[in-house]
């Protein structure tokens, strides 16, 4: 089991979640944002289970930690993706640039 | 060290290497819906690091609902989404460059603070199996109110997404 290092879950985590935050700073697309912070999320899965595995003293709790990390991930797609249905539907654009109702 | 367990480490190797490939193709293919087949690589590829870490039901539990639903339901904004002509459309904004060297310049330091870092390893808990049952226990026991508390939350955000997602008329 410690064959495979600790290392090794967390540079691949950390590579992840880089990519992941790469892709929902400069994507246009709302939903290619919300697919890069899915990434974000399962890199951080990565790193609950590995810490709990290795380095905690009950390799359950970083488990039931990723559990409530994919229940909050799938309310949050769901309202997201009915925000930019909505979205869509009023201002018929997707691209961030292009939503500035807000702004001044 | 058996054959067996070298072609299993070097499959987690692969595997990761394939993960990483198949993110960078979401954050940078231009085509939306090849992005979303990208990202059932990546979940994929994150369900087998979990079985590598002894986390079998997680694993399960990640092919069949971000796979199984939260893929789909991208899948579904996509089509009902979908620009006439969005091959032509600029699909990253002005900072892509900057966010690039600030990224990396990141993952360096990240880097080399992971290597020089002497984790205090716990021995036993390598061995510790977890599984589905222990996990049910867990979540009726001693993280019974979190549990409660997220189904409120499971709840309160399919009701806004059902009132956000409804047509006006």
């Amino acid at each position: 089991m410690s064959a495979i290092p600790l290392d090794f879950y967390v540079l691949f985590s950390g590579l992840l979640f880089v990519v992941g935050l790469y892709g929902a700073l400069v994507r246009r697309n709302v939903i290619g944002i919300l697919m890069s912070i899915e990434i974000i999320l399962n890199a951080a899965n990565i790193n609950f289970i590995a810490f709990s595995r290795y380095v905690s003293l009950r390799p359950e709790t970083g488990q039931i930690f990723a559990i409530f990390v994919i229940a909050l991930a799938a309310a949050a797609a769901a309202v997201g993706l009915a925000i930019v249905l909505a979205l869509y539907r009023n201002r018929k654009t997707i691209y961030t640039d292009e939503i500035d109702l807000l702004k001044w | 060290m058996e054959p067996l367990y070298l072609v299993a480490r070097a499959g987690l190797y692969l595997a990761s290497l394939v993960t990483l490939a198949a993110a960078v193709m979401v954050v940078t293919l231009r085509n939306i819906f090849h992005c979303a087949l990208a990202l059932a690589l990546v979940l994929l590829g994150v369900a087998v690091t979990y079985v590598s870490l002894k986390a079998e039901f997680l694993a399960v539990i990640q092919i069949l609902l971000y796979v199984g639903a939260i893929l789909t339901l991208m899948i579904y904004a996509i089509m009902l989404t979908h620009r006439i002509g969005s091959q032509v459309v600029p699909q990253t904004n002005r900072q892509s460059l900057i966010s690039f060297a600030l990224l990396g310049l990141f993952n360096v330091f990240f880097t080399a603070a992971v290597l020089k870092t002497d984790w205090k390893l716990n021995p036993s808990g390598g061995n510790l199996n977890v599984d589905a049952r222990a996990l049910g226990n867990f979540f009726m026991g001693e993280y019974v109110f979190p549990f409660e508390i997220i189904s409120v939350v499971l709840i309160v955000a399919l009701v806004g997404a059902v009132i956000l997602g409804r047509s006006d008329e």
